[in-house]
């Protein structure tokens, strides 16, 4: 018990790392569902797809500079172009594998299809393009073994702080963004009733477009906050990030951007706690019974539904 | 609606097709995958009956089809040292799926269209890691090794080893679905899920009990699954954590929304589209779940109401004139078609 105690602040604190790019990777999820109510299944596989571009970055900025990298001007040239590719991918997965059928007023299960269609798609691309093996990178160089602090017996390493700077930095540009700027307010308008919206002069399609690729980009950048923690990706990494963080999008409410934030951090302290006390193989067992009790018992999600759905019975 | 006795005559089309199907399959691999295609159908009715018929949104179909197959593993097999015979385990199986159906249904009856999605989802999720780790520290499941040594079916003391017999077992079970779910349809449970899909408090409001028609339509969805389960165990001889991934539940959901959701023989096609075009596409090796991703896409872009379904009869929400998505207030949250 002792030993389990000693280990337990070490825990607390990737759990809290973890829960931060949960929390990253599931706002992608609520601001689509926010503002389409449509589960974008392939999100996971954007997530991916932004882990393998910030590999290549790392790779190309080695090349360039053999002597050594500098994190502070390293992490932002990985960040930056993950960022902008994955935001453009979910543009486009938008334009053309959704837009269509939310334009003719499809079913729900219709884009859901084809978002399972396109995360099928991005997964065997990336595999036939970059091979099933999988890439390492090269944390150490950024961020050497020496680079940590001590709190309360906790261990910190500078990359968990980084990551959660970097992703605490990410949120709240978001939250300022959508609740300060007009292109946040139109997402809002979007999302709390698109035909009023247009009524009123939003360009609808071009707002649905723009938090497409704001939530793809926060889940790219999530992925080479991923790839810098675990050091290893592989083609099939967003099957079960993209899981566990849309079950923290849902956990805390989704359509609500504080509650995917607040669900990322429980489900990311949660399994840390369940890896701590029980069988690591039952981790994402109790993440899912929790899951499952919270919604039973408060069926919103534990912040509720901010956009969505509230005026339905 | 379209015409019945197109219908009638598509169906006793198909059921021939289906009866010659062996003797028309260049080799016995083909028979096997006809075999597949007749299982999995059998497997997308009861989704459908769930998503199709009563509009509950189910994304974690694939536990009851792996709860089926390892509880005739359990049955039927050195496992346990129980042989119990073939006719005798199946009817426990169907029964005892049926109740996990009310189990697992019964958390979710108070959720609404995607929160019931994600929570059947973690249900999908969990029988799957049970399933993986139940070697320890009693040995259920057999862990990732799974269960092996399944007995094969015996009807009436002939032993079934040919993919062709039980193909013929499995095109006969699908006939039964396909009947059990056609008259359905029409019963009185089958009205009460459609009123429940359309409109849940109008539902209620008309005399539903819908906690009722909701755990029915789990039971009976779990059942079809139990039949499919039992098929699978007898017909691989052994069973595995990994025949009942995720992927799988996405898989049959495909099968019921491509081909149309709550039209019978659309289910049917989506399964051999699901089943056959990853085969077809065999010579492409590599790229077959390349193409596939791709078609699922593009059919869904074309089509995206099935391709076997006819557009206001499902009361599919009519796009506005001027092309914009229509108002979010008439697309009811816990409303799928």
């Amino acid at each position: 018990m002792d030993n389990i105690l000693a280990i337990l602040p070490q825990q607390l604190v990737f759990g809290l790392a973890l829960g931060t790019v949960y929390g990253l990777i599931a706002l992608g999820y609520t601001m689509v569902y926010g503002i389409l109510f449509m589960i974008n299944f392939a999100h996971g596989e954007i997530f991916m797809v932004g882990a393998y571009v910030g590999w290549w970055a790392l790779t190309l900025l080695l090349q360039a500079q053999p002597g050594g990298l500098h994190a502070a001007w390293a992490l932002p040239l990985m960040l930056l172009p993950a960022m902008l590719f994955t935001g453009v991918l979910g543009m486009g997965l938008e334009r053309f594998a959704y837009r269509p059928l939310y334009l003719r007023g499809a079913t729900r299960l219709g884009p859901l299809i084809s978002a399972v269609g396109a995360s099928f798609f991005l997964q065997n691309l990336v595999m036939l393009t970059q091979g099933a093996r999988m890439k390492v990178y090269m944390t150490g160089v950024l961020f050497p073994r020496g680079w940590r602090i001590q709190v309360f017996g906790a261990s910190i390493s500078a990359l968990v702080i980084v990551m959660f700077v970097v992703a605490g930095l990410m949120m709240w540009g978001l939250h300022l963004l959508v609740q300060r700027t007009t292109l946040g307010r139109s997402i809002r308008a979007v999302a709390e009733d698109r035909e009023m919206a247009a009524i009123m002069g939003v360009n609808v399609r071009r707002v649905i477009a723009a938090t497409f690729f704001l939530g793809s980009a926060l889940g790219g950048a999530g992925g080479v906050l991923v790839g810098l923690y675990y050091t290893q990706i592989d083609f099939f990494m967003g099957y079960s990030a993209g899981l566990k963080a849309f079950t923290a999008a849902v956990l805390g409410g989704i359509g609500n951007i504080r509650g995917a934030m607040l669900g990322g951090l429980i489900l990311g302290l949660v399994e840390s706690l369940a890896v701590t006390f029980m069988n690591p193989a039952y981790k994402d067992v109790v993440a899912f019974v929790i899951l499952i009790l919270v919604l039973v018992f408060r069926p919103t999600g534990l912040l509720g539904e901010t956009v969505a759905e509230q005026e339905k019975v | 609606m379209a015409p019945r006795g197109w219908q009638r005559s598509m169906a006793m089309l198909l059921g021939a097709v289906a009866l010659a199907g062996p003797l028309l399959a260049p080799n016995d691999y083909w028979i096997g995958v006809m075999a597949r295609i007749c299982l999995y159908a059998t497997l997308a009715l009861g989704l459908n009956i769930v998503v199709g018929y009563a509009g509950l949104l189910d994304l974690g179909y694939v536990a009851f089809f792996g709860i089926g197959s390892y509880l005739y593993a359990f049955l039927a097999s050195s496992h346990f040292g129980l042989h119990l015979p073939f006719v005798v385990a199946l009817p426990i199986v169907i029964v005892l799926t049926a109740c996990s159906g009310i189990l697992i249904g019964a958390p979710t009856l108070r959720l609404r269209g995607d929160y019931l999605a994600i929570v059947t989802l973690g249900f999908g999720e969990i029988t799957y890691l049970l399933l993986i780790n139940l070697d320890r520290p009693i040995n259920i499941t057999g862990g990732p090794s799974g269960i092996v040594g399944i007995d094969a079916p015996a009807l009436a003391g002939f032993v079934l080893s040919h993919n062709t017999q039980y193909y013929y077992l499995f095109v006969g079970a699908l006939g039964l679905t396909l009947l059990a779910s056609a008259r359905l349809r029409h019963s009185r449970i089958g009205w009460a899920w459609q009123a429940i899909r359309e409109d849940e408090l109008a539902a209620r409001a008309m005399g539903i009990n819908t906690t009722v028609a909701k755990l029915q339509a789990f039971a009976i969805g779990a059942s079809f699954a139990g039949i499919g389960g039992c098929f699978l165990a007898s017909w691989q001889r052994s069973v595995f954590p990994d025949n009942f991934l995720f992927t799988e539940s996405i898989n049959i959901l495909a099968m019921v929304v491509l081909g149309g959701m709550g039209n019978l023989l659309g289910v049917v096609l989506g399964a051999t589209l699901v089943v056959a075009l990853p085969e077809m596409l065999r010579d492409f090796q590599r790229y077959r779940f390349l193409v596939f991703g791709l078609m699922l896409m593009v059919l869904m872009v074309f089509r995206p109401q099935g391709l076997l379904s006819f557009r206001g009869r499902s009361g599919l929400p009519q796009p506005l004139a001027d092309g914009s998505p229509p108002n979010r207030s008439g697309a009811d949250s816990s409303r799928l078609v």
